[in-house]
C-alpha cells in the first residue's frame, strides 16, 4: 500500500501515499484555508466526515466537492477558496 | 443494470458497526443483501481504516464475517430520496441508481454535536471524530500541538490517537467535575467491566498530558487559522497556545432518512420497538439513531434488525439482554456527562451559528423557532442543510431542527432527474 | 375591544403590503398569523417580479406593481436581495418566437422595455442554454427578490407603533361586524378587516373562489454567474395556463447570492403538502432540456407549496361582495410577489377613497358569483 499518487494543489505537484483523502492532501501542501465562507472569512475542515461541507474545494473542475470524503487520484487537480 | 443488482431482499444502509451487523445477519439467514455506504470504507467513521490494514480487534471480526456471507456491498454510494415506496434512490459513482427493497435497515450513524463558540470557524477548530478520521485519511499530526475538549471517554481514545499521530497533546478539557466523574466511575464496574479498563489503557498512554475535569474551552483566538485557545476552570482563565483545538460535546444521531420514510422520532432519536422495527412496518433501525449509544450498543441492535429483518425473530428475541444492558449502560454515561449551561451558552451575540449561510447568534435571537428564524436569517439553508447549525440551536434555544425533504444529501441534479444507468457518463 | 383600524389576516407578503399601506396612510393595524412572516406561500414562492400580459387587467396590475417595486429598490434593506436581473423569455420554435414579437409589440406600445433577442443574441446572453434555441425575448426591468425578507421590511416599514404582528395567532372566523375571533375565541375588533389569508381566505370567507394549486422548487449549490436573467420558457405559456392536468415548464432564477432556483410545477387538486418526486424528476427533466449542464451541478434543497388561484386568474382586491366590513386581497396565484406592492397601494386607496393610479374594478371580489355570501 506503499503506492504514491501525484496530483496538483493550486497547480503546485503534490506526492502522496495512495488512500490519503484530499483534506489531508491540502494539509500535507501546508493549505489551511480551503474556502471562504459566503462572508469571506477563512474556513477548513470541521467535522472530517462528510457532513458540514466546510471542507469543499474544487476537484478536476467541479466546484464545492468535500475533500474530506474524497480520495487523492492520480492527476487529479485541486484548487481552494472555490 | 440487472435485476440482480437492482432488488434485495433485505436493504442495510451505512456500513458501520450496526451495518456490518445488521446484514451479516439477514444475509446469514439467507436473505438477499445489500449493504451500502456513502463513504469508500467499510466500517463506518469509527472503523475507518480498519478495512485497509487487515482490521484488528472487532472490526476485523466484524468484517471477516460480513464477507463470509453472499451479501452485496455498494461503496460511495449515498441515498438521496425515496422516489416510490420500496425504492431508494442513491447517488454512486457511476451514476444514480435506484434500489428496490422488501425490507430495509437504516444505520446511518451519527454526527458530532458541535457547540458555537467565539472563533469555533477558524480553520484549525475540528471534532475530535472528525480529526481521527482525518488522521486515517493522511491528516499530518506531527509535531502539532493539540488542545482536546469536551466531554466523555472518547477525549482520552482520541487524545492516544493524536498522539500515536505524532501530536502533542497539551490538554485534555473535560467539561464534568470531577466529583460526577468519581461516581460514574463507580457505577461503571457493575455495568461494563471492559470500558473501564479501556479508559484506564487510554490514560496510561496518554500519561503525563493535563487532564482536567470542571474545564471547557470558551473561545479560540486566531487570524486566518486557530492560533490559540482560553480555558476556563471554577478558579480561572487561561490561554493556551495551539495549532488544533479538537472539541468533543458527544453525538446528534443521523434522522434525515427515517424522517424522509415517516418513521416516529422521540427526544431527537427513532423510535423503535424490541426487534428494532420503527413505526414504519417493514423499515427497521438500529445504532446511533435510536439513540447514541456507541459500538457495543450499535453492533447488538444490528444484529437484532438483521435476524428480525429474515424473519427469525426468536433468534433476535435471544440478544434482548445484551441489548438492554447496553442500553442502561449508555443512559449512565448521558448523565455522567450532561453538558453543563456553561458550555450550551458560550456562543457571543457575533459568533456565528449557521456556517454555511454565516447568520450570526444576534440574528437568530429575533426569532421564535426554527421555522421563522431559518426563513428570515437563511439559517441552515446551506448545503450542510442544517445538520451543523441544526444541533447548536436545538441545544442553545430548544428549537427543533427537523427536516425531512428530498433530496436528504446535497446531490447532483442529473442523479435526480434521470433514474436510468448509462445513460449519462460516470461522475467524478 | 377596539382593537384597531384595520385587521389584517395573513403575514404573506400581499397581507404584510396592504398592512404597510393602510399604516403608512396613518391607520392603526394589527396583522395575525398562524406563523411567521411569510411562512405560507411567500415561503415558497421564487420571488420573480414580472409584468404578465394574460389580459389587459394582469398587465396593469403586474406592471404597476412592478414600477412601484423599482420605485422601492433603493430603500430595500441588503436581506431582500433585489436584483434587476430581468427576463429572458427563450422561444424554442418558430411559433413560440412569434409568441415572443407579440409580447414585444404589446409591451412596447404599452411604453414598457422589451428587446428581441435572435439565436446568436440569446447565446450570447446566456451562454448555458442549449444551442438550436430560436431566440428570445428579453424584458429588462423584471427583477427578482427574496420574499420573505421582503415581507418582513413591509411590516417593519410603517411608522411607529402603526403595525402591531401577532405571530402564532390561529384566526377561527371573521366578525361580520369588523375585527376577527381568533382560536382560543378572543374578539378583536376593527373597522374593517382584510382577507389576506392566501391558500386559507376561503376558510375564512365560504364560498370565495380561490383553490389551491401546488407548485415544486429545487435550489442548487453557489453557480455565480451560470445564468444571468430569469429564463422562463415560452412554452409555458401552453402549459402553466392548463387548468386541468398537471405541467411543469422551465423556469429558472439566479439568486444574487450564487445558487438557481429551479421551477416549475402546477398541480390542481394536489392536497398532500410534501415534495412529490415524479413532477420533481419531470420538472428537472424540463430544466435540463434547456440548460444541458443542470445534470452535473448539486441541488441541495427542493420543496413544495401551494398558490391561491382564482378562476379568471386574477387577483381580489376590495370590499367583500356581501360585507363592506370584510375586505379581500387574495388569490393572486403565482404573481404575488410581483402585485403585492400594488394591491397594497391599491386596496389603502379604496380605504381612504383615494384615486387610484390604474382602474380598480377587474379585481372587485363583486365579479365573482358570491351572492352575499361573503362572510362565514
Amino acid at each position: 500500500m506503499a503506492e504514491i499518487v501525484s496530483l496538483t494543489i493550486n497547480g503546485r505537484p503534490v506526492r502522496v501515499p495512495s488512500g490519503t483523502v484530499v483534506a489531508a492532501a491540502l494539509a500535507l501542501a501546508g493549505e489551511s484555508r480551503f474556502r471562504r465562507s459566503v462572508a469571506g472569512h477563512p474556513r477548513g475542515p470541521l467535522c472530517g466526515m462528510g457532513v458540514c461541507f466546510e471542507c469543499s474545494v474544487t476537484i478536476d473542475g467541479r466546484p464545492h466537492c468535500r475533500s474530506c470524503q474524497t480520495l487523492c487520484a492520480e492527476g487529479m487537480e485541486v484548487r481552494t477558496d472555490e | 443494470m440487472s435485476d440482480a443488482n437492482s432488488r434485495f431482499e433485505v436493504v442495510v444502509v451505512g456500513a458501520g458497526p450496526a451495518g456490518l451487523a445488521a446484514a451479516a445477519a439477514a444475509a446469514e439467514s439467507g436473505r438477499r443483501t445489500l449493504v451500502l455506504d456513502a463513504t469508500p470504507w467499510l466500517g463506518g467513521q469509527i472503523w475507518r481504516g480498519r478495512e485497509a490494514k487487515g482490521g484488528s480487534g472487532s472490526a476485523k471480526r466484524w468484517l471477516a464475517r460480513l464477507q463470509a456471507t453472499d451479501a452485496v456491498v455498494a461503496r460511495q454510494t449515498t441515498v438521496v430520496a425515496a422516489p416510490r415506496p420500496g425504492v431508494l434512490l442513491a447517488e454512486s459513482p457511476e451514476g444514480p441508481r435506484e434500489i428496490g427493497w422488501e425490507t430495509l435497515i437504516l444505520t446511518i450513524g451519527a454526527r458530532e454535536l458541535f457547540l458555537p463558540f467565539p472563533g469555533w470557524t477558524l480553520p484549525g477548530v475540528v471534532g475530535i471524530g472528525g480529526l481521527q478520521v482525518l488522521v486515517k485519511g493522511g491528516w499530518p499530526l506531527d509535531g502539532k500541538r493539540i488542545v482536546i475538549a469536551g466531554s466523555g471517554p472518547l477525549l482520552f481514545a482520541a487524545g492516544a490517537e493524536y498522539r500515536a499521530a505524532g501530536a502533542d497533546v497539551v490538554l485534555i478539557a473535560e467539561q464534568t467535575d470531577l466529583g460526577k466523574l468519581a461516581r460514574f466511575g463507580l457505577s461503571l464496574p457493575r455495568l461494563a467491566p471492559r470500558k473501564i479498563t479501556q479508559a484506564a489503557q487510554y490514560q496510561a498512554s496518554l500519561l503525563g498530558v493535563p487532564y482536567r475535569p470542571g474545564c471547557w474551552a470558551v473561545s479560540a483566538q486566531g487570524a486566518d487559522r486557530l492560533e490559540g485557545v482560553t480555558l476556563r476552570s471554577s478558579r480561572r482563565t487561561w490561554t493556551e497556545r495551539c495549532d488544533v483545538l479538537a472539541t468533543g460535546f458527544g453525538f446528534l444521531p443521523n434522522l434525515e432518512l427515517p424522517r424522509l420514510f415517516g418513521c416516529r422520532t422521540a427526544n431527537g432519536a427513532a423510535v423503535v420497538d424490541d426487534r428494532q422495527e420503527s413505526s414504519q412496518a417493514g423499515i427497521f433501525i438500529a445504532g446511533e439513531p435510536t439513540g447514541i449509544g456507541g459500538e457495543g450498543r450499535a453492533l447488538v441492535e444490528g444484529l437484532i434488525a438483521g435476524f428480525s429483518a429474515a424473519g427469525r425473530l426468536e433468534r433476535a428475541g435471544r440478544l434482548e439482554k445484551k441489548r438492554r444492558r447496553a442500553m442502561a449502560f449508555s443512559r449512565a454515561m448521558d448523565r455522567a456527562f450532561a453538558l453543563r449551561e456553561e458550555v450550551r451558552n458560550l456562543a457571543s451575540p457575533e459568533t456565528l451559528i449557521c456556517r454555511c449561510e454565516d447568520v450570526a447568534r444576534r440574528d437568530l435571537e429575533k426569532f421564535g423557532d426554527w421555522r421563522a428564524a431559518k426563513l428570515h436569517t437563511r439559517c441552515g439553508m446551506g448545503p450542510c442543510q442544517g445538520r451543523i447549525c441544526g444541533g447548536a440551536v436545538e441545544k442553545l434555544y430548544g428549537w427543533d431542527a427537523a427536516s425531512n425533504r428530498p433530496p436528504v444529501f446535497p446531490v447532483q441534479i442529473g442523479t435526480l432527474r434521470d433514474p436510468e444507468p448509462g445513460s449519462r457518463g460516470a461522475s467524478k | 375591544m377596539y382593537g384597531c383600524d384595520v385587521a389584517v389576516v395573513g403575514a404573506g407578503i400581499v397581507g404584510a403590503a396592504c398592512a404597510s399601506e393602510c399604516a403608512r396612510a396613518g391607520l392603526s393595524v394589527i396583522v395575525f398569523d398562524r406563523g411567521p412572516v411569510g411562512g405560507g406561500t411567500t415561503a415558497a414562492a421564487m420571488g420573480h417580479v414580472v409584468v404578465m400580459d394574460d389580459s389587459e387587467a394582469q398587465f396593469a396590475l403586474t406592471s404597476y406593481s412592478r414600477r412601484l417595486w423599482r420605485d422601492l429598490a433603493a430603500e430595500l434593506p441588503a436581506e431582500v436581495h433585489y436584483e434587476a436581473c430581468g427576463t429572458l423569455w427563450v422561444a424554442a420554435d418558430e411559433e413560440e418566437m412569434a409568441e415572443a414579437r407579440r409580447k414585444e409589440e404589446f409591451c412596447r406600445v404599452r411604453g414598457l422595455r422589451a428587446e428581441i433577442l435572435d439565436e446568436a443574441a440569446l447565446r450570447e446572453a446566456e451562454p448555458n442554454l442549449r444551442p438550436g434555441l430560436r431566440g428570445g425575448l428579453l424584458i429588462p426591468d423584471d427583477a427578482v427578490l427574496y420574499p420573505p425578507s421582503a415581507a418582513m421590511f413591509f411590516l417593519g416599514r410603517a411608522p411607529q407603533n402603526k403595525i402591531e404582528f401577532r405571530a402564532g395567532s390561529e384566526v377561527r372566523a371573521l366578525n361580520p361586524d369588523g375585527g376577527v375571533i381568533l382560536g382560543d375565541g378572543t374578539r378583536i375588533s376593527a373597522g374593517l378587516t382584510v382577507n389576506a389569508a392566501g391558500c386559507g381566505s376561503p376558510d375564512l370567507t365560504a364560498g370565495l373562489p380561490v383553490k389551491k394549486r401546488k407548485g415544486h422548487l429545487v435550489v442548487t449549490h453557489r453557480y455565480p454567474g451560470h445564468i444571468r436573467h430569469q429564463i422562463v420558457e415560452l412554452g409555458y405559456l401552453k402549459s402553466a395556463h392548463s387548468v386541468s392536468s398537471d405541467s411543469v415548464a422551465f423556469n429558472v432564477q439566479p439568486r444574487a447570492n450564487g445558487q438557481m432556483l429551479i421551477g416549475s410545477s402546477r398541480q390542481y387538486g394536489a392536497e398532500h403538502p410534501g415534495v412529490e418526486f415524479g413532477i420533481l424528476r419531470r420538472m428537472l427533466e424540463r430544466a435540463a432540456m434547456y440548460l444541458p449542464d443542470l445534470g452535473r451541478l448539486v441541488a441541495i434543497r427542493s420543496w413544495a407549496g401551494f398558490r391561491p388561484a382564482t378562476p379568471d386568474k386574477l387577483p381580489f382586491i376590495g370590499p367583500s361582495a356581501g360585507n363592506q366590513k370584510i375586505w379581500l386581497a387574495t388569490g393572486h396565484e403565482g404573481l404575488g410577489i410581483t402585485s403585492s406592492l400594488a394591491t397594497g397601494r391599491l386596496l389603502a386607496d379604496m380605504v381612504l377613497n383615494r384615486p387610484s393610479e390604474i382602474p380598480v374594478a377587474p379585481y372587485s371580489p363583486a365579479r365573482s358569483l358570491l351572492e352575499g355570501k361573503a362572510h362565514g
